[in-house]
């Protein structure tokens, strides 16, 4: 569904972030992003549907190359679910408009349509009842679980999650993971940048360690926590028992 | 005062129409308002423009921008009352010349509001709605745009402000508006200076703070709505957009 091919990035002729990543997820697998800050895992996922340039290598989603010049990046973004750290919901629009924007405008959805498609995506998040609400009357979590929907609604078969949890209150985090975990395993293939260990534990197909912009570890969630093979991953592991 | 009003109305708020063109206040309102429908287009296309992805759209916006605001708004009105007839080719009314030397001035300072409110919106505005599979128009009228344009309310109503007062610079290129009219019905009168001048400021204030009043009840309007219904949160909180000074 995925895949990486000796994707290279710099930042400036010093700093690499991303070093020679090879890898694949196969569809509707769920793999989780770890390692300490810094080591490119949000630079990785953002490679995918290309907010992010890279400097060589090859990155192929569902058989197409995304970063060949005659790739048409807005029709491949709209096959790949975004979900940002900071939620980026649009403020000058109800929770209804944030969902129905995409669906009315890029595939021509009429509104109630789309209106019917957004209520089931609230009531899937728990949100049912803020689809009038503005964002900025939503809590953190809130805010996520309506940015998922959005991500949702224009079906992708792909979604990515850069830190969903991360500038969340730490009562909230459980209702985002509690939506992700809900939509893990549905035949959505699924990446997620994450320190929640316990989520990776619980519902990744398989855990990628990176350091450094190095793939340095890709193994199934036991045997990375209970048998990591890198001294790197192994201390990572170490540092986050403390 | 009001004598001198009563007898001379028509003349301060239409000029010599119907026996002679338009004038007085009705001709700087109108002037305000041709002024600003085509300098707002202007102005954002300016502003975007600005901050382009390619470097010769950037140079050539940033290369207006800087000359018009190095330049005082009478300069712009001479060049253009000299230059525009030789550029189309036909003499232009002074209505039109005013219009022309407006919107080239004010749309340099409302590009400058509007890329400011564009560049304050967080990144990830843009981003989202990149990533929803949004092109670069969409995602500026859709989403950028109508932030920035929110955003920067009170510091466009100060520039707003500033185009109906400049109108008032017309006078010396003789357009028929509402400093004209006084500058006529002062010479008919003689020896009531001050009290025709008096009705002029009063009057232009009227109209401009009507604008920046009317600007602020539409933004707590905006403000209520986004917060769920009259007395939200955010509606006490807001900045007074009269305290914010309009460019010179």
């Amino acid at each position: 569904m995925i895949s990486f091919e000796n994707v290279n990035k710099w930042y400036g002729p010093e700093l690499q972030v991303l070093n020679d990543v090879t890898a694949e997820v196969n569809k509707g697998e769920v793999v989780v992003l770890c390692g300490p800050s810094g080591s490119g895992k949000t630079t990785l996922i953002r490679t995918i549907n290309r907010l992010e340039p890279i400097n060589s290598g090859k990155i192929t989603v569902n058989g197409q190359e995304t970063h060949a010049k005659s790739a048409n990046v807005n029709r491949l973004r709209r096959e790949i679910g975004f979900v940002f750290q900071q939620f980026n919901l649009f403020p000058h629009m109800s929770v209804m408009d944030n969902i129905t924007l995409a669906p009315r405008k890029l595939k021509g959805m009429s509104r109630p349509e789309a209106e019917e498609k957004a209520l089931k995506l609230l009531a899937r998040v728990g949100l049912e009842e803020k689809a009038g609400a503005y964002p900025s009357q939503l809590s953190g979590g809130q805010s996520q679980r309506v940015a998922i929907a959005r991500s949702l609604a224009m079906d992708p078969p792909i979604i990515l999650f850069d830190e969903p949890t991360s500038a969340l209150d730490p009562e909230m985090v459980g209702e985002v993971l509690a939506v992700i975990k809900g939509l893990a395993h549905t035949g959505i293939t699924m990446m997620c940048v994450t320190h929640e260990m316990g989520f990776a534990r619980d519902v990744a197909d398989r855990v990628w360690f990176l350091d450094k912009g190095v793939l340095l570890e890709d193994a199934k969630p036991g045997e990375f926590f209970s048998n990591p093979k890198h001294p790197r991953a192994q201390r990572f592991l170490a540092d986050l028992r403390h | 005062m009001w004598e001198i009003i009563q007898n001379n109305w028509t003349l301060l708020l239409v000029g010599q129409y119907p026996n002679g063109p338009l004038g007085g206040l009705v001709a700087t309102l109108l002037l305000a308002m041709a002024g600003l429908a085509l300098a707002f287009p202007v102005a954002i296309t300016i502003a975007v423009a600005r901050i382009s992805p390619y470097r010769p759209i950037r140079l050539v916006a940033a290369g207006i921008v800087h000359v018009v605001r190095g330049m005082p708004f009478l300069m712009v009105l001479f060049w253009s009352y000299f230059a525009l007839p030789v550029l189309i080719g036909r003499p232009l009314s002074g209505f039109w010349t005013l219009v022309g030397a407006l919107v080239l001035y004010e749309s340099a300072y409302l590009a400058e509001v509007i890329r400011a409110g564009i560049q304050a919106l967080p990144k990830g505005q843009e981003e989202a709605a990149r990533s929803l599979g949004f092109g670069y128009f969409r995602t500026l009228f859709l989403v950028i745009l109508p932030q920035a344009l929110y955003n920067s309310l009170p510091a466009l109503i100060g520039q707003f402000v500033s185009l109906i007062k400049e109108t008032s610079l017309g006078y010396v290129i003789s357009v028929n508006e509402f400093t004209y009219a006084a500058g006529q019905l002062n010479s008919q009168l003689l020896v009531q200076p001050v009290e025709v001048f008096s009705i002029l400021a009063i009057t232009y204030f009227i109209v401009c703070f009507t604008l920046t009043q009317s600007a602020r009840w539409l933004e707590q309007r905006i403000a209520r709505s986004r917060q769920g219904g009259p007395g939200g949160r955010a509606a006490q909180t807001l900045p007074n957009p009269l305290a914010t000074e309009p460019m010179p």
